[in-house]
C-alpha cells in the first residue's frame, strides 16, 4: 500500500490550513526528513516532512489549495517496491479521523474523557466525605468513632524543645533523615529549634545552607525523589515564596505525573504568619497558599504536643508535608506525652473545649486566642465548643461537621486574609455538608485586608484578637 | 581548575570506538531520531496533544554521555526529554504511549511528553519548568554523596536555562559540597526563538561555573566520540570526589522549539548547512562506511530494524486504550 501523506496540524487547535507550496513533484526520491510541502494558518508556516522514504507517487492536494483539512491526504509515497499501479485503488476521500484508542472495557473512550463526577472513587485526597446520593449529607460522618490514644505521663516542654526533640528522636530511628537550611547547624537554628542536633549528628545530617532558598529547595527535593527524607527548613516561610515553584511543581506533583513511581518523602517546615513588628514582607499567613494543592499536606500545629506529635508523623509520612509553625508560640510550654511512641495523625482535628452553643474553629496561634475567646464567652453564659484543626489538608470535615451539628453555629479564626482564605473553604464545607444544621450565618475572624504595618498599634489593629472571636460567637448567638 | 576550550576534530576521534561502540551509537541515534520524526507526525495527526519538543539534531549529546557513564548513573533533564528516555533504555512503546497520553504511557498518560520518569532506568524527568531539573539533579547528587554510592548525575539543560537563578544556586551548593554532578548544557543556540548572542551577556557558557571554580569546557555536540570522550572525563572527575563539572555542548535543533514553532528566527541556509555538513548520524555513518564496517546495505538493515522498533510503538501508542477514569484521582498523595 502506499504511504498517506497526510495534511498535519501545527497545533492542537488547528483544523485547516492553506497548502502553500509543494517542494517536490511526482516522481521525486525522497528520504526521511526531506521537506516536502509548505502549509500555512493564519499563525504560521510550517514545513511537512517525509517520515518514510520512498517516490513520490501522487500530488492529491495541489499547491495554493486553501482550507485543506488537518488528517487529509496530500500526496502518496511509493515504497521501494511499487510501482504506479499501486496508487489504482487508493481514495484519498475525507480527511480521516484521529483513531481512536481501543478500548474494549470502556465504549465511552472515544468521545471526550468523562467528567470527573462520573468517577466512582471518592476525592478523599480534598478531604471531602465520602457518602453516598441515598444519605441525608450530615448523616454520613456519624458513622465514624474514633479514640484517641491517652497518655498518663507528662512533662512540661516549650514548642521549640518538642519540635527539636521530634526530629532527634526520628533521626535516631532513621538513617535517612536530614535536617538542612539556613543556620541549623552551627549556629543552632535561627530560632533555635535545631539546638544541639549538629552536636548529636554531624554535619553529614544537620546541613548548612546559603541562602539560597530556590535551590536549597529544589536540591532537597532531589534527594527525597532518592528516598531520603530530608527536613528543610525556613528561617521563615515567607522567604519559601522563592522556592514555591519546588514546593508545588517539583514536589506535590510530581508522584501523580511518574504515575506513582517517584514519591517525595519531605517536610517543609519553619515559622509562618506574623511574627511581631517585622513588618509587611515577614508577616504572613501561607497556609491557605499551600491547602489550595493537592499532593501537600499542610499541618499548623498550636501546643507542644501537637508539634511533638505531628512533626514525627510528618517526618515518617512517605508524601511531602508543609509544616506550618508560629514563632510566637516557639517559647511557650505545654504539657507533651512523656512516651516514646508518642505520635498524632495527619488529618485528625482535636477538640480542645468542649461546648454546646457555638463551635469555634481554628488553627496554630489562633488555637490559643479562641480557647480565651471561650473562657470570655463562658462568663457570659454561652458554650463555646474549640476545635484544633491540627492539619489543613486534609481537612477534618468530620469532626467540624459533627460538632456544628451539635452547636448549629460556626466562627472560623485564622491570622491570613480572608479572600480565599481557610475560613472560606470551612464556610463552603460546611453549608455543603450540614447546611440543615445552621442557624446564622458562618462568621470568619481573620487578619485586617492590608500588607502587615509595622507601627505598634496598627499592627494589632491588623491582627485577630480574642475579643473579635467573642465578638463574631456573640453575633452567630444572636446575643 | 581552569575552564577550557577544546576543539575536537571529527577525523581525530575515530580510533577511540570500537566497531562496536560505533555500531550502537549509529543505532542509539538513528532510533531518537526516527522516533521524534514519527512523534512529529502523529502530532501532526492530532494524537499527541499540547507541547512536543522534538530532538532532532541532538542525538549525539545524550548517546555520547551515555556512553560515558556506567548504567547506573542518574539523569534528569526537561522538558525536551524523549531523546534522554530512549538513550536511558526506556522502552520506545511506553514513551510513545506516553505521548498520546495512554493508559501503556510511562506515566499511565498522566504526565505526557515533559513528564515521564523511569525509577528502574535511574531516570528522573522530564520537568517541565525551564531550569527546575538542575537543583533536583543536584540533589541527586547529593543522595549519591549521603548514602555514600558511587554514583554521578548527569543533569541536562539548554542554554536558555542558564540564565535562570536557580541554576547558580546549584552550582553554589554542587561546589560548596563536592556534590557528584555532571551539569550538561545543551547548546542548541536558541533559547526557544532567542538566540545566544541576544540573551547571553557572555556566550561561553561552558564557563559560566567559573566563579565557584567549577571546571568547564566545550564540546563538538555534534560528535558523539568527542562528546563520549569529554563525558568520560568529566564523569571521572565526579567520581573521584572532585565536585561537578560543566560540558557546554555545542549542537543544533533541526526542528522549531515545539511543534507549533515555524523557526522564523533563523534562515534556512544555517539549517541546511547543519543538516548537510555536521550532522551527527552521517558523521557516524560515514565512520561506519570509511572504517569498511558496514556497507550501505547494512546500514540499511539497521535502519530497517530502527524502523520496525519505531512503527511498533507507533502502533502500541494509538492501540493501547486512555487510562481508566479512576486514574484520575490515583497517585496524588501515597496512602498510609
Amino acid at each position: 500500500m502506499p504511504i498517506e501523506v497526510l495534511m498535519p496540524a501545527l497545533s492542537p487547535t488547528m483544523t485547516e490550513g492553506t497548502l502553500a507550496k509543494w517542494n517536490v513533484k511526482e516522481g521525486d526520491t525522497v528520504q526521511s526528513g526531506d521537506v516536502l510541502a509548505e502549509i500555512e494558518t493564519d499563525k504560521a508556516t510550517m514545513e511537512v516532512e517525509a517520515v518514510d522514504e520512498g517516490k513520490i507517487g501522487k500530488i492529491v492536494v495541489d499547491a495554493g489549495t486553501e482550507n485543506v483539512a488537518v488528517n487529509a491526504v496530500i500526496a502518496y509515497i511509493l515504497e521501494d517496491d511499487e510501482d504506479a499501479s499501486a496508487l489504482d485503488n487508493v481514495n484519498p476521500g475525507e480527511a480521516k479521523a484521529a483513531p481512536a484508542p481501543s478500548d474494549e472495557k470502556d465504549s465511552s473512550s472515544d468521545s471526550a474523557p468523562s467528567a470527573p463526577a462520573t468517577a466512582a472513587a471518592p476525592v478523599k485526597a480534598s478531604g471531602a466525605i465520602e457518602r453516598t446520593d441515598n444519605e441525608p449529607r450530615a448523616m454520613s460522618v456519624m458513622n465514624e468513632t474514633r479514640d484517641e490514644k491517652s497518655y498518663t505521663k507528662f512533662k512540661t516542654q516549650t514548642v521549640r524543645e518538642a519540635l527539636r526533640d521530634a526530629m532527634a528522636e526520628e533521626m535516631r530511628t532513621d538513617e535517612n533523615v536530614f535536617v538542612m537550611g539556613e543556620e541549623v547547624a552551627q549556629y543552632q537554628g535561627a530560632y533555635k529549634v535545631t539546638q544541639g542536633l549538629l552536636d548529636e549528628f554531624g554535619d553529614r545530617r544537620v546541613v548548612d545552607t546559603p541562602i539560597t532558598e530556590y535551590g536549597f529547595t529544589g536540591l532537597g527535593t532531589g534527594a527525597a525523589f532518592m528516598g531520603l527524607r530530608p527536613i528543610v527548613e525556613f528561617m521563615t516561610f515567607n522567604f519559601a515564596m522563592q522556592a514555591i515553584d519546588h514546593i508545588i511543581n517539583s514536589a506535590s506533583k510530581t508522584l501523580y505525573m511518574s504515575g506513582g513511581q517517584l514519591g517525595c518523602p519531605i517536610v517543609f517546615r519553619g515559622p509562618n504568619g506574623a511574627a511581631a513588628r517585622v513588618g509587611a514582607q515577614h508577616s504572613q499567613c501561607y497556609a491557605s497558599w499551600y491547602a489550595h494543592c493537592p499532593g501537600l499536606k499542610v499541618v499548623a500545629p498550636y501546643s507542644a504536643a501537637d508539634a511533638k506529635g505531628l512533626l514525627k508523623a510528618a517526618i515518617r509520612d512517605p508524601n511531602p508535608i508543609v509544616f506550618l509553625e508560629n514563632e510566637i508560640l516557639y517559647g511557650q510550654s505545654f504539657e507533651v506525652p512523656d512516651d516514646e511512641d508518642f505520635v498524632l495523625p495527619i488529618g485528625q482535628a482535636k477538640i480542645e473545649r468542649e461546648g454546646t452553643d457555638v463551635t469555634i474553629v481554628a488553627f496554630s496561634i489562633m488555637v490559643g486566642k479562641a480557647l480565651k475567646a471561650a473562657e470570655k464567652l463562658a462568663e457570659e453564659g454561652i458554650s463555646a465548643e474549640v476545635i484544633n484543626l491540627r492539619t489543613i489538608r486534609p481537612l477534618d470535615v468530620n469532626t467540624i461537621v459533627r460538632s456544628v451539628m451539635k452547636t448549629n453555629r460556626l466562627v472560623t479564626c485564622e491570622e491570613g486574609w480572608h479572600f480565599a482564605g481557610i475560613g472560606a473553604e470551612i464556610a463552603s464545607v460546611i453549608m455543603e455538608h450540614a447546611f440543615d444544621y445552621l442557624d446564622a450565618p458562618v462568621a470568619r475572624v481573620t487578619g485586617e485586608d492590608v500588607p502587615m504595618p509595622y507601627a505598634a498599634n496598627l499592627e494589632v489593629l491588623a491582627l485577630p484578637q480574642d475579643q473579635h472571636i467573642v465578638d463574631a460567637a456573640k453575633a452567630v448567638c444572636y446575643r | 581548575m581552569a575552564t577550557t576550550k577544546r576543539k575536537r576534530a571529527t577525523t581525530r576521534a575515530d580510533n577511540q570506538a570500537s566497531s562496536d561502540d560505533l555500531l550502537k551509537y549509529y543505532r542509539d541515534m538513528l532510533l531518537i531520531r526516527r522516533f521524534e520524526e514519527k512523534a512529529g507526525q502523529l502530532y501532526g495527526m492530532g494524537l499527541i496533544g499540547g507541547f512536543c519538543h522534538l530532538y532532532i539534531g541532538q542525538e549525539a549529546v545524550v548517546v555520547g554521555m551515555q556512553a560515558a557513564t556506567s548504567g547506573d548513573d542518574g539523569v534528569v533533564t526537561s522538558y525536551r526529554d524523549h531523546g534522554h528516555m530512549l538513550a536511558c533504555g526506556m522502552d520506545s512503546a511506553g514513551v510513545m504511549a506516553e505521548l498520546t497520553g495512554r493508559e501503556g504511557g510511562y506515566s499511565h498518560g498522566k504526565g505526557g511528553s515533559m513528564h515521564m520518569f523511569s525509577k528502574e532506568k535511574n531516570f528522573y524527568g522530564g520537568h517541565g519548568i525551564v531550569g527546575g531539573q538542575v537543583p533536583l539533579g543536584t540533589g541527586i547528587a547529593f543522595n549519591y554523596k549521603y548514602r555514600g554510592e558511587d554514583k554521578v548525575c548527569l543533569t541536562y539543560l539548554g542554554d536558555g536555562a542558564v540564565n535562570q537563578g536557580q541554576v547558580y544556586e546549584s552550582f553554589n551548593m554542587a561546589a560548596l559540597w563536592k556534590l557528584p554532578v555532571v551539569y550538561c548544557i545543551e547548546n542548541n543556540q536558541y533559547a526557544m526563538g532567542t538566540s545566544t548572542q541576544r540573551h547571553s551577556a557572555s556566550p561561553d557558557l561552558y564557563q559560566r561555573g567559573e566563579a565557584y571554580g567549577i571546571p568547564g569546557e566545550q564540546v563538538d555536540g555534534m560528535d558523539v566520540l568527542a562528546v563520549k570522550e569529554a563525558g568520560e572525563r568529566a564523569v571521572k572527575h565526579c567520581r573521584e570526589g572532585n565536585g561537578p563539572y560543566i560540558l557546554e555542548l555545542k549542537t543544533y535543533r533541526y526542528r522549531g522549539h515545539s511543534m507549533s514553532d515555524p523557526a522564523k528566527y533563523r534562515t534556512k541556509d544555517e539549517l541546511d548547512k547543519m543538516r548537510k555538513e555536521h550532522d551527527p548520524i552521517d558523521m557516524v555513518k560515514k565512520l561506519l562506511i570509511d572504517a569498511s564496517i558496514l556497507d550501505e546495505d547494512g546500514l540499511k538493515e539497521i535502519d530497517k530494524e530502527v524502523k520496525a522498533e519505531v512503527a511498533k510503538s507507533a502502533e502500541f501508542a494509538q492501540n493501547s486504550p486512555e487510562p481508566n477514569p479512576s486514574e484520575l484521582f490515583t497517585d496524588i498523595l501515597i496512602e498510609v
